[in-house]
């Protein structure tokens, strides 16, 4: 069924054809339920935005300004991590610097070679392993570190129903129940002042919704694509259920909304998890070493041991 | 005319293509020529998006912009 009389833009998974206008409304409508049915934002805040350059964080950014701006009290800024990524991060980060600039958004960059003194590209030609699994590693613990630093009460990300119902799935094919206790519109599990908080706008929205969004408000750039993600497990747990999706529409909703409910109960169970402090970084852990701290003194060691012969 | 002739740009590929379709085709009739799941893309004819049933036209220029995160 149409919305009205406009030409349509967007269909959603029960059928319901929207215009544009009716599409920016329904969406913003439901980032902004979202923000106050999970509490995610409070009356107060300096928040950091994850921005990559691509459309899920440039569309958080966006719509968080407009959040913003009917809330004077939340100041919004961005964070930017460059990996280190030949031919694909430059862009992105090329698109995030303009929009910041045009909107007067402060963004702060900081990069794995100055921090860690290699790019990802030259840690993967040392370490034979997984690219996502390395780079989201230091992803993470840089933009954490980094939040804490700058005082950011909280940190928003791009990450969509489409990323929440991969990674869901992901952690039930390996078999880690535990992190899935980590996931939710407000991710992580501890309560403790190392950790920033992070949150997540766009959680209800479909990265189809996401994308029309980003078009319709000229956020969208040419495409681009991290070399690495193509041969990723999650590459493979998105087209199976894109194809799934396809065939069954709405079962992206679904699995979120079933998996919201049990949510709590996870939560429960793992809420004793201890977390520690890194001995090397002090940054937060589950191990007496952090994840960073073991991939870097391997990579110290390969480097070393390089050089010598 | 019983064929019509779309001129394609498909972003995740960056590759430019020309399909002959039959006269009545529609969009989902391009994407399952080239067997990509609607889910994971949107339509742009003249920079306006475009749904699945819409029907194409001669010379159309059409854009299948990918809807999946770059990383």
């Amino acid at each position: 069924m149409n919305c009205c009389n406009d030409k349509s833009v967007s269909s959603l998974y029960d059928g319901s054809k929207l215009c544009r206008n009716h599409f920016i409304e329904y969406f913003e409508t439901k980032v902004f339920k979202t923000i106050r049915q999970f509490e995610l934002i409070g009356r107060e805040e300096n928040l950091g935005i994850a921005l990559s350059g691509g459309k899920d964080s440039l569309t958080a950014l966006h719509i968080l300004c407009r959040f913003s701006k009917q809330n004077p009290k939340i100041k919004i800024n961005a964070i930017a991590i460059d990996e280190g990524i030949a031919g694909y991060r430059d862009k992105t980060l090329k698109k995030a610097k303009e929009f910041c600039g045009n909107n007067n958004i402060k963004l702060h960059i900081f990069s794995y070679k100055e921090e860690f003194g290699l790019t990802l590209d030259e840690m993967l030609k040392i370490l034979n392993v997984k690219p996502c699994s390395i780079c989201g590693i230091f992803r993470r613990y840089l933009l954490n570190k980094k939040s804490r630093e700058l005082k950011f009460t909280k940190l928003a990300t791009g990450h969509n129903l489409d990323d929440e119902c991969q990674s869901i799935l992901m952690n039930q094919l390996r078999n880690n129940v535990e992190a899935s206790a980590r996931l939710g519109p407000k991710a992580g599990i501890f309560n403790n002042e190392r950790f920033v908080q992070r949150i997540k706008p766009l959680y209800l929205c479909t990265e189809k919704e996401a994308t029309t969004y980003a078009f319709l408000n000229g956020l969208l750039d040419t495409f681009s694509e991290c070399p690495n993600a193509r041969q990723s497990f999650r590459a493979q747990v998105r087209d199976m259920l894109n194809d799934m999706e396809k065939k069954f529409p709405g079962t992206k909703y679904s699995i979120v909304n079933s998996f919201l409910k049990i949510l709590p109960l996870l939560k429960e169970k793992y809420k004793n998890g201890i977390l520690k402090i890194c001995a090397k970084c002090n940054e937060p852990s589950a191990n007496d070493i952090c994840n960073a701290c073991v991939y870097l003194e391997r990579l110290n060691y390969r480097e070393l041991e390089t050089n010598r012969h | 005319m019983t064929k019509i002739n779309v001129n394609v740009f498909i972003d995740r590929e960056d590759k430019n293509t020309t399909l002959e379709l039959g006269r009545n085709s529609l969009v989902t009739d391009l994407l399952k020529k080239l067997d990509i799941n609607p889910i994971t893309v949107i339509v742009s004819r003249k920079n306006e998006l475009i749904l699945e049933d819409e029907k194409l036209n001669d010379n159309d220029e059409i854009r299948i912009l990918s809807v999946i995160s770059g990383g």
